[in-house]
């Protein structure tokens, strides 16, 4: 479990590294005078004159030497302070925790929901072959075919707008968190429907549930006693693989519905080439993703300790 | 080749190539460009002239679809090549040789993987928006490294097989090693890898389009399409509901492709 933790703090200190690196790299590398296009961002692309830029250069001391600024920033890393976004001037730390707060709370509602519909589906369709099962695979293969945002523009025009019974966008109360976070959970379990399946199916048809059945066990005992714990471990692992898509879909769901999340700042930012924010922005996606993958390695540790497949 | 396909397969197959036909062929012989505009006939219905409409600037959407969906397949075609050349190339030479190289291989794939793709595209996108050629290169700087674990992995269990092994005392040289033993047991999972990274690539594109930071206007481009029509849901749902129906039939046609695996193994 230790040698678990252990590598998985290198990973995060290596997306830490490379994240920030790769951004310094591209900031260094974009044409232009830098200096010149910070200012244009600030006051507009009107009103900026050399003066303007002159004054920018010596705040942010862009006329340092590459491997010099490269140190500074590194520093500057190590004790994590992120600067200043170009735009508002706000401490790019505050305003990425404060977004990291609202991806949190929508990614672990769509997991938790995509794993509820999943797991009922799954188990539903293993249990009762023929018609039902068919229909979930035609309805699992129409939703995978479909990108998260198809899913969440159709559900916008159905509850939103042609029976507004919820709000199109933005954020408040709960019922602001319900279309995201079921757009998201749809385009999840719409995949990982069939892994419930297929791993009950395994389970179900093994030698030793049979014989659990065949000793006297009712169904729902056997189920509990010998089917729960077997099922779930695969399918965390894939819940882990599927994290990818959490993370990405969070990005599309939060620009689609305007929800004040690190997905839609990250948007945000590259629109306004506001280079610190999207810097922070994708190191916070990078470590929430570490660190989800790390909760799902200890989560499969807890319930098979034999983890050789973890 | 066609042979070993199965049916769901073969009906992805022929799905892909007639999307890829028919918006070929309205691309080449289409009466008008996707940058036309006639500012008074905007949002028109599906009509003899406008098979399926025109735009909010009046531009005709079956030519505005056709070529979107060719530009689509144009970057996953790139995308799957590339990235799968790389990464097999790069899985097998790393699988034979191992030591350093595959240590420093360890911790590029490290990073790589332990960044969602999306983001990294989008961190590209950032610094040259509207390129395609950027949005080729981080796609593909995202996608190859399936390739390379896959094709390690496999490539590993080879090298140790006696099969191989006994191929080598006889004195063939690494080309035939890698084209008698290696490649056959690889082609299978390649594949399948490059199905999903062709759905992948198409669906990355359009996801960063619907954020308004890939292809720029006027290009036409399918994510882009659907978040500029979308304001005009009210006056012609039916040009909104043509892009989105665009991806869907795109993504479904490569996951046909792909053959699944999960659900034929009973």
């Amino acid at each position: 479990m230790w040698t678990l933790i252990k590598h998985r703090i290198f990973q995060l200190i290596l997306v830490v590294w490379g994240v920030g690196t790769l951004t310094f790299v591209l900031m260094r590398s974009l044409p232009g005078d830098m200096a010149y296009r910070i200012a244009a961002s600030r006051y507009g692309q009107d009103s900026v004159d050399s003066d303007a830029a002159e004054l920018v250069r010596q705040e942010l001391g862009l006329d340092a030497s590459w491997w010099q600024s490269y140190l500074h920033w590194l520093v500057d890393l190590m004790q994590f302070n992120l600067g200043a976004s170009l735009v508002s001037g706000l401490p790019v730390i505050e305003t990425v925790q404060h977004q990291l707060g609202h991806s949190v709370l929508l990614a672990f509602t769509s997991v938790l929901l995509a794993s509820l519909i999943a797991i009922l589906v799954g188990v539903l369709s293993a249990f009762r072959q023929g018609t039902l099962d068919h229909s979930f695979l035609w309805l699992s293969t129409l939703l995978r075919s479909m990108p998260v945002f198809v899913i969440g523009l159709m559900l916008i025009l159905v509850f939103a707008v042609a029976w507004p019974i919820l709000p199109v966008a933005g954020f408040g109360t709960w019922q602001h968190l319900v279309l995201p976070t079921v757009a998201l959970a749809l385009s999840l379990a719409a995949v990982s429907n069939r892994v419930v399946r297929n791993n009950t199916l395994k389970v179900i048809r093994a030698p030793f549930y049979q014989f659990a059945a065949i000793k006297g066990l009712s169904p729902s005992q056997t189920f509990v006693q010998h089917g729960i714990r077997n099922i779930s471990v695969p399918v965390i692992v894939f819940i882990g693989i599927q994290l990818v898509t959490v993370i990405e879909g969070i990005v599309m769901i939060e620009s689609l519905f305007s929800w004040p999340g690190i997905g839609h700042g990250l948007a945000h930012a590259i629109f306004a080439r506001d280079i610190p924010v999207i810097q922070g922005c994708a190191l916070m996606m990078g470590v929430l993703f570490v660190l989800l993958n790390t909760c799902v390695d200890l989560l499969c540790h807890w319930i098979d300790p034999r983890g050789a497949q973890a | 080749m066609m042979a070993q396909l199965n049916i769901n397969q073969k009906i992805g197959v022929g799905l892909l190539l007639g999307l890829l036909l028919v918006a070929s062929g309205i691309v080449q012989w289409s009466p008008y460009h996707i940058a036309d505009q006639d500012l008074s006939g905007r949002l028109l219905a599906p009509s003899a002239e406008h098979w399926l409409g025109t735009d909010h600037f009046g531009r005709d959407m079956l030519t505005r679809i056709a070529s979107a969906i060719q530009l689509s397949f144009v970057l996953s075609f790139f995308c799957v090549l590339t990235s799968a050349t790389l990464g097999v190339s790069l899985g097998v030479i790393t699988a034979w040789k191992g030591g350093r190289l595959a240590q420093g291989m360890d911790v590029i794939v490290n990073i790589l993987l332990a960044l969602p793709g999306l983001v990294l595209v989008l961190l590209f996108a950032a610094i040259v928006p509207g390129s395609l050629l950027v949005l080729y290169l981080a796609i593909t700087l995202t996608q190859w490294v399936e390739y390379f674990r896959v094709s390690r992995a496999i490539t590993h269990t080879i090298i140790n097989s006696p099969a191989r092994q006994l191929s080598e005392m006889m004195g063939f040289g690494p080309w035939y090693q890698f084209r008698r033993h290696i490649w056959p047991e690889l082609t299978h999972s390649i594949l399948t890898l490059a199905s999903f990274g062709g759905a992948n690539a198409i669906l990355t594109m359009a996801s960063l389009g619907f954020v308004y930071v890939g292809i720029q206007p006027p290009l036409a481009e399918l994510g882009l399409m659907s978040v500029e029509l979308f304001p005009y849901y009210a006056q012609a749902p039916w040009i909104l509901v043509q892009p989105l129906l665009a991806i869907a039939t795109l993504v479904f046609g490569f996951h046909l492709l792909a053959g699944n695996k999960h659900d034929s193994a009973h």
